[in-house]
């Protein structure tokens, strides 16, 4: 099973200041200890909320872009990674040693499959989802 | 379970490979150092629900594990006196102290995993038995769930282990990793065995389920270490492609009720672009170190050849063809020439991919394999002989032992019969 696990913003992160060389060597050492162990199958680190924005949908057809940075640092979420692991006990485990220390939150989160939705997945949805998800592919190839 | 159980449980997971690694490391002996990390493994139960998971539990289980160790090693030093007669080779050899033993104990672990690895699945082992032994020391399974995985009685799996574990210290089976051309040998083991518990999840061979996917996802998270510790061995990366490429496949491959959906007629959507883009990149690595035409290198080219094509109408069956000939002629095996022959018919017609199916017929080692009556009969009914076609889906599911692909073939052999029946309209 999969599970995102993802780090919550803090007033620094949202500062955009920059891990210190300590916390970045551990983090790696980290991260080398996950790929090694075949856990961690992506990760990325977030920029600021400054830099991002809010869509917000509806009533109606009215979609309104909101501008970063938004201000409950504690529902933003500053980086994700995302592993594989044999159950939820083993995702603690292992975040159990990430080399944080410093109040840091940080939560996991079980990824549906595909399975999980049923019958509410059309297969002109499924269609769909396919293109995007090969597109997204593409695109990620291209980077 | 409570919560102290579960964790020690998923540290034990985590844990295990490395502290039983690290122990065979010092005592030479798989079979010995499993005994040690397990007597860790039961302290660490006595004493845990009391004090709870130490901060650092991988070390306090080594610790522990090595205090056995010591423990162990003295005591033998002192049967070693009672008993020069034993020789001065041997004390020669035993001549390390304790201090020895505890710096060698805290050095990298990775050569010594790799070394459990190949000790593992060494030759002198049967291959049900490496398979025990591979998932038990490295994969952290236990007896139980090797013996659900593959549908035979814990007894059973766990009298293998127990004999595998005793071959190998009767063999003198060294804990090293081979070199030279012994080393290609060993490892083409190892991967073999990775592949195998990956097909056995894949397609299971026996049972209920078509699949069990939590064996693949052992297989390709073992792949995944196999492939940090040896990262200049292509066909490391090209075995990773081809489980990763295969895995993206696996939601796809089973219906609402658990039936089976073969490869064309399955929701592409459905298909976990992820993996399919780690197998690309392991795909691309494989090729980078020269190894493009290794066994599993070309298989996961195969395989890429599916995971590219948008829709199955777009898929590059020619290039497939020519994959195939390049692996037949490397391997030679008639699973691959039957192989070639679906790509052959798909690329160039059905009655083509007949002829070489039907040179496959007298082949001894495709006699009871069920997929050379389904393949045959799925040509037949395309080529609209429906008749010969049912007969030939009846005989591959009277050759399955597995219950979800029999309902699969039986349902063809009934659609080709209504097919073939005289229309009423007429």
């Amino acid at each position: 099973m999969r599970f995102l696990v993802a780090v919550k913003a803090n007033a620094d992160s949202e500062a955009g200041v920059l891990p210190d060389e300590k916390m970045l060597t551990e983090m790696t050492k980290f991260n080398e200890e996950l790929v090694k162990a075949g856990v961690m199958l992506a990760g990325e680190g977030l920029q600021p909320s400054s830099k991002g924005v809010r869509v917000k949908f509806g009533p109606g057809n009215k979609k309104t872009v909101i501008d970063g940075p938004f201000a409950e640092t504690k529902e933003l979420i500053a980086g994700f990674w995302l592993w594989q692991c044999k159950s939820l006990d083993e995702a603690i485990e292992w975040l159990k040693r990430a080399p944080f220390g410093g109040g840091e939150e940080v939560e996991i989160r079980q990824v549906f499959e595909a399975d999980d939705f049923g019958a509410n997945l059309t297969p002109e949805t499924r269609a769909r989802e396919e293109r995007i998800a090969r597109q997204a592919a593409e695109n990620a190839a291209r980077l | 379970m409570s919560d102290v159980n579960r964790a020690i449980d998923a540290v034990w997971r985590i844990e295990s490979p490395r502290l039983i690694a690290g122990l065979a490391r010092i005592t030479g002996d798989v079979g010995l150092a499993e005994d040690l990390a397990q007597d860790a493994l039961v302290a660490a139960l006595e004493r845990w629900p009391q004090t709870g998971v130490p901060d650092n539990p991988g070390a306090w289980l080594m610790a522990t594990a090595k205090h056995r160790a010591i423990d162990m090693h003295r005591r033998s030093k002192r049967i070693e006196r009672k008993h020069e007669q034993i020789g001065h080779d041997l004390e020669a050899q035993q001549e390390m102290s304790v201090s020895d033993l505890d710096a060698a104990l805290d050095d990298d672990i990775g050569d010594d995993l790799l070394r459990l690895m190949f000790t593992a699945c060494h030759p002198v082992l049967s291959t049900e038995a490496r398979v025990a032994l591979t998932l038990r020391l490295l994969g952290g399974l236990t007896t139980d769930e090797i013996a659900r995985a593959f549908v035979v009685p814990e007894s059973t799996v766990a009298q293998r282990i127990v004999r595998a574990k005793r071959t190998l210290s009767e063999a003198h089976v060294p804990f090293e990793v081979p070199r030279g051309a012994d080393r290609d040998a060993r490892l083409s083991s190892v991967l073999g065995v990775l592949y195998l518990v990956f097909n056995e999840g894949y397609s299971a061979t026996a049972g209920e389920d078509w699949t069990r996917p939590a064996l693949c996802e052992d297989a390709l998270r073992l792949g995944r270490v196999l492939a940090e510790l040896a990262p200049n061995e292509p066909e490391v990366h090209g075995l990773v492609a081809l489980m990763e490429i295969q895995a993206s496949r696996l939601r796809a491959r089973t219906g609402p009720s658990g039936e089976p959906i073969l490869l064309l007629d399955q929701d592409r959507g459905k298909w976990d672009q992820l993996l399919i883009r780690r197998g690309l990149t392991a795909l691309a690595r494989a090729e980078q170190l020269g190894g493009a035409r290794g066994p599993y290198a070309l298989q996961a080219a195969i395989v890429a050849c599916h995971a590219r094509a948008r829709t199955a109408a777009e898929t590059d069956w020619e290039r497939i063809v020519a994959l195939y000939d390049a692996l037949a002629e490397l391997t030679p095996s008639p699973i691959v020439d039957l192989n070639r022959a679906v790509a052959v018919s798909m690329a160039y017609g059905p009655a083509l991919g007949l002829e070489l199916v039907d040179a496959l017929r007298s082949e001894p080692a495709l006699k009871s394999y069920h997929l050379l009556p389904s393949v045959r009969g799925d040509l037949l009914m395309k080529l609209g002989r429906l008749g010969e076609a049912q007969s030939e889906f009846e005989h591959a599911a009277s050759l399955t032992r597995n219950s979800r692909e029999r309902g699969l073939l039986l349902e063809r052999a009934r659609k080709s019969a209504a097919g073939a029946a005289p229309s009423r309209s007429h």
